[in-house]
């Protein structure tokens, strides 16, 4: 598959927030201590995973005016969630230049089937994905980085550590296959060959895979990056914390040292009350079952 | 003659692909993420693209920041790209951070606006034609002090500048298929550095 110059700009861009954590912020005093505290993106959102939980109900894409506040109190890039098929709220976040939309299994899905031809859009998106059919599918549709769906909001990090091996397991076994049985695989998998041909020659998925979902700790954050994820998404896990800044802190360097564990050791010291959590199997609204 | 032994700043952003480079062109490389890797041998520092603000402020907290000032001071070849030349600036347009701040140039961050203004574009670099040059919320050069040449260009503003031990662009030569901006380094500045 040939892809564009903007689908490899998009990529590109992608690239540059490698070993960098992107955190979720609902104010600009939010945003403003995360880049502060060294975030290489935040996620602009008016309600933090945790509590859409909470809330329960429909879960809509945030007001452009609240992105804009925070699009005007940083520099870093600034992401903005959209309902999954929902192609006009992703035309909306277009419009205002915000740097990321990401397709996102958060908010209500829009739509049951399809998800938003992300190859009409000039802006980059960010989608989760399970296992490498979802990463394909999403990539083919146009995403330029995929990060996993993890159980969002409840501070449970058994779903991305799943959705992590499994992506990575399948890239393996696709790396180990003869190139002739790429297409009975390609069949199984429900994704186009073309791209399966680019894991098998290249071992990885052709954009990055970032971990998302439950990170609450730099332990978690550190586990994230061993397994092989290119960078971390921070939700609820800091601004629902007891000291946000000193946490936010403390994940941010435990990403660029992952393998440093006595440093990690002295940046999990006294950070205070970490979100309380919720097991992801005793909660009823599965967010990663949206969109597949 | 040994080979030279490449650092690269590994804080955050796309530090990998300069690593690809390097090694495509037979240098040796390691990664610098904290205060013990600077007892490794070093005869070049890279400083990747990302994001200015993280590596900066990561540069300081690991005591990395005063150290790799140093060095660059006292002559160790640099190549910077993208953010890596809002590290070196020694002003930026509108904010009063300052960096290393070894390089003579001032320098305006997301200059070219925000992801949707990023583009390709094509040029010389020097003597080298047809540069392919990704420019990817790229900053821009906005002024540059005596003594600094300027290498390329986009549109009358310059995109690459070379001065004394350091080379920074505000593109990403690292991205592309090409290794010929880092053999450039390597050929201009790096080996006249060691083989002294």
């Amino acid at each position: 598959m040939e892809i564009t110059k903007q689908q490899s700009l998009n990529r590109n861009l992608a690239a540059m927030l490698k070993g960098g954590v992107i955190m979720d912020v609902t104010t600009p005093e939010q945003a403003v201590i995360a880049e502060q505290a060294g975030a290489c993106a935040v996620m602009a959102l008016e309600r933090i995973p945790a509590d859409i939980r909470a809330a329960g109900g429909v879960s809509r894409m945030s007001d452009p005016e609240m992105i804009r506040g925070i699009q005007q109190a940083v520099t870093i890039p600034v992401m903005a969630k959209c309902r999954i098929g929902h192609f006009a709220e992703a035309q909306i976040l277009q419009a205002i230049e915000i740097d990321y939309i990401d397709e996102s299994e958060v908010l209500s899905p829009a739509d049951d089937t399809f998800h938003i031809d992300k190859n009409k859009f000039k802006v980059p998106f960010v989608c989760g994905a399970r296992d490498l059919g979802e990463a394909l599918r999403r990539i083919a549709e146009g995403a330029s980085m995929i990060r996993t769906k993890g159980e969002p909001g409840t501070g449970d990090i058994i779903q991305a550590v799943r959705h992590m091996r499994k992506m990575n397991a399948e890239i393996r076994r696709i790396t180990s296959l003869a190139e002739d049985e790429l297409y009975e695989a390609a069949k199984k998998l429900e994704v186009p060959y073309d791209l399966l041909l680019s894991v098998h020659r290249n071992g990885k998925l052709p954009v990055v895979n970032f971990a998302a979902g439950g990170i609450a700790t730099p332990a978690d954050a550190a586990l994230m990056m061993q397994l092989g994820a290119e960078g971390v998404f921070v939700g609820s896990g800091i601004f629902k914390s007891g000291d946000p800044a000193k946490r936010a802190n403390a994940i941010v360097k435990a990403v660029s040292n992952y393998n440093d564990a006595a440093m990690i050791a002295e940046l999990s010291c006294g950070l205070g009350e970490a979100m309380v959590g919720i097991n992801a199997d005793e909660i009823r609204t599965i967010m990663e079952e949206r969109g597949i | 003659m040994r080979k030279p032994q490449i650092a690269i700043l590994a804080l955050q952003g796309a530090f990998i692909e300069h690593s690809r480079m390097f090694s495509r062109l037979g240098a040796d490389v390691f990664e610098i993420r904290q205060f013990a890797d600077l007892e490794h041998q070093c005869d070049a520092l890279i400083l990747p693209g990302g994001e200015s603000t993280a590596q900066g402020k990561l540069l300081k907290e690991l005591e990395l920041f005063e150290p790799l000032k140093q060095r660059i001071i006292s002559g160790l070849p640099v190549m910077a790209t993208c953010a890596g030349i809002i590290l070196l600036a020694e002003k930026l347009c509108d904010d009063d951070t300052v960096h290393f701040g070894t390089l003579p140039v001032t320098v305006r961050r997301n200059a070219y606006g925000r992801q949707l203004g990023s583009f390709y574009t094509e040029g010389n670099f020097g003597d080298i034609p047809n540069v392919t040059m990704p420019f990817i919320r790229a900053p821009q050069i906005a002024g540059y002090g005596e003594n600094v040449s300027v290498l390329s260009s986009h549109n009358g503003v310059p995109t690459a500048v070379c001065f004394e031990n350091q080379l920074a662009m505000t593109f990403h030569p690292e991205i592309t298929e090409h290794t010929d901006i880092h053999e450039y380094f390597l050929k201009n500045i790096v080996i006249p550095y060691y083989s002294v």
